[in-house]
């Protein structure tokens, strides 16, 4: 309860001074809008039928390039994980690239897949893949021998081996793979609609951006980052309910 | 068997390269739209004459380092500001985790407005995202000193700056470059990211104009640099860090 004091404590300290500084007059007013302002533009973004629009567009976009980029993350990761050579042989690589930003790729993604929703999907799918693929990789080399020596002794095939040993017991280093996927992916797909869309919410704040609405933009990067926390956390609710069961 | 393993990696990456050729060179794949590897390889040496690449690494590498100094400088004395009262950790310490994990590059057309079009942006951006793992991990370092090497400090009678330079710092330096290490790959990432978005500065840029020129082979090669240079950076950081964890124990 006191923790929890002290946070608003805080974040009302923190709305406050940018309301001062907002007031004092030091910085051109409509770089820092006052509170109400940026409040005003989100009442009125919450209300503009192209907002949930454009939000459909980046959500489809984002949706599959997670179920693609975590399907090929998790094949990938079980295979790094459950194979020393072909871990010996990728693993270094998949790690030295995982860090890179990936917004790099996107020239090369837009001539493949079009300045469409394509380029946005693939980019949302190379930035899943690696996190989930180095997850699940150290999960299955945490499953325990055990399993693994019923699945040999019972004639498992490699097949069965994934769905009935590995794929059950790497459930949570899937799901946080995931839960980290899921933000790259936000990111690299929001990114990839500034740089070059007709419509998404990174196409939104471009636009903003474009008509310098300041408290439309500092409105719609507001309503991104909840939204991305709120995906988050829908996660680990998710994660805390099956994973650790 | 697993020692020819990182060469088995290198001869099927070798192989696909060559699979590719072919498929490019029989009209399978447009060359249109992915040019072909010997191309991409034979523009290596002419970005790096004709495109400056030198001088934008070392520009590129500037902006890291600039806001790498102001990530220590700003991240560590919060660290040390949260650590010392329990009332501002509990208030900050998750607004700054919060901080952490918000997608910061998607401001990054506020920074412009804030900043201009400047490397002071790009320089702000890479602050941005990654002052909070090093106010994080410095907490965390300081937090975590054993408490027989406070009571020595206390019975010398040490001032809080000595206590500071003599204890608390050398104990929390391995947390400390932890974050800093997770400081600066946000920061490089960000930075690189920025640079091709906003078409300026270093290697980032470079992407992009190529791109936009249209010059396939030149942009496929920019993208290998950036990823050679991307990987010799975190492999050394990474180095760094485990050399620094040996050393103290």
């Amino acid at each position: 309860m006191a923790a929890t004091r002290s946070r608003l404590i805080a974040a009302l300290i923190l709305m406050a001074a940018w309301q001062a500084l907002a007031s004092s007059g030091l910085l051109f007013r409509d770089v820092v809008p006052s509170l109400w302002r940026i409040v005003a533009a989100i009442a009125i973004t919450l209300g503009t039928p192209a907002f949930y629009a454009n939000l459909g567009v980046t959500a489809e976009e984002f949706v599959v390039a997670v179920a693609l980029g975590g399907l090929a993350g998790a094949c990938a990761g079980l295979l790094l994980g459950a194979n020393r050579f072909l871990a010996a042989a990728y693993e270094r690589w998949v790690h030295y690239l995982a860090p890179v930003p990936k917004i790099i790729f996107f020239p090369a993604l837009l001539l493949a897949f079009g300045a469409g929703e394509g380029s946005k999907i693939a980019i949302g799918a190379i930035s899943c893949f690696f996190p989930v693929a180095i997850s699940v990789a150290s999960g299955v080399r945490g499953v325990r021998r055990v399993l693994l020596q019923v699945g040999h002794s019972f004639r498992a095939t490699i097949w069965q081996m994934a769905m009935k040993i590995y794929l059950p017991a790497v459930r949570e280093p899937l799901l946080n793979g995931l839960r980290l996927g899921f933000g790259v992916a936000a990111i690299g797909v929001l990114l990839a609609e500034t740089k070059l869309s007709k419509a998404g919410l990174g196409f939104l704040v471009m636009d903003a951006y474009r008509r310098f609405d300041m408290p439309g933009m500092y409105a719609l990067l507001i309503l991104v980052v909840l939204l991305v926390a709120a995906v988050n956390a829908a996660v680990n609710a998710c994660l805390s309910r099956h994973g650790r069961a | 068997m697993l020692l020819l393993a990182p060469l088995f990696g290198i001869a099927t990456l070798v192989a696909a390269g060559a699979a590719l050729q072919a498929l490019i060179v029989g009209d399978v794949i447009s060359r249109y739209v992915v040019p072909p590897p010997s191309d991409v390889f034979a523009a290596f040496e002419r970005i790096i004459v004709e495109e400056h690449v030198p001088a934008r690494f070392l520009l590129t590498s500037a902006e890291t380092f600039a806001a790498g100094v102001l990530i220590l400088a700003v991240g560590v004395p919060i660290g040390f500001w949260l650590y010392h009262s329990q009332l501002l950790r509990r208030a900050f310490e998750p607004w700054v985790a919060a901080w952490a994990a918000a997608p910061l590059v998607l401001a990054y057309p506020l920074f412009l407005v804030l900043f201009g079009r400047s490397s002071v942006t790009i320089v702000i951006m890479g602050f941005a995202a990654g002052v909070a793992p090093v106010i994080l991990k410095t907490v965390e370092g300081l937090v975590a000193t054993r408490a027989v090497l406070i009571d020595v400090g206390r019975s010398l009678r040490l001032t809080q700056g000595q206590m500071f330079r003599k204890i608390l710092f050398p104990a929390a330096m391995p947390a400390v470059f932890t974050g800093l290490r997770l400081g600066l790959t946000f920061s490089l990432i960000n930075i690189v990211g920025v640079e091709f978005l906003i078409n300026l500065g270093g290697l980032g840029q470079l992407i992009n104009e190529l791109a936009e020129r249209y010059d396939l082979p030149g942009t496929y090669a920019a993208i290998g640099f950036v990823l050679l240079a991307s990987v010799v950076f975190f492999a050394a950081m990474e180095r760094i860090e485990r050399w620094l964890q040996r050393a103290h124990g």
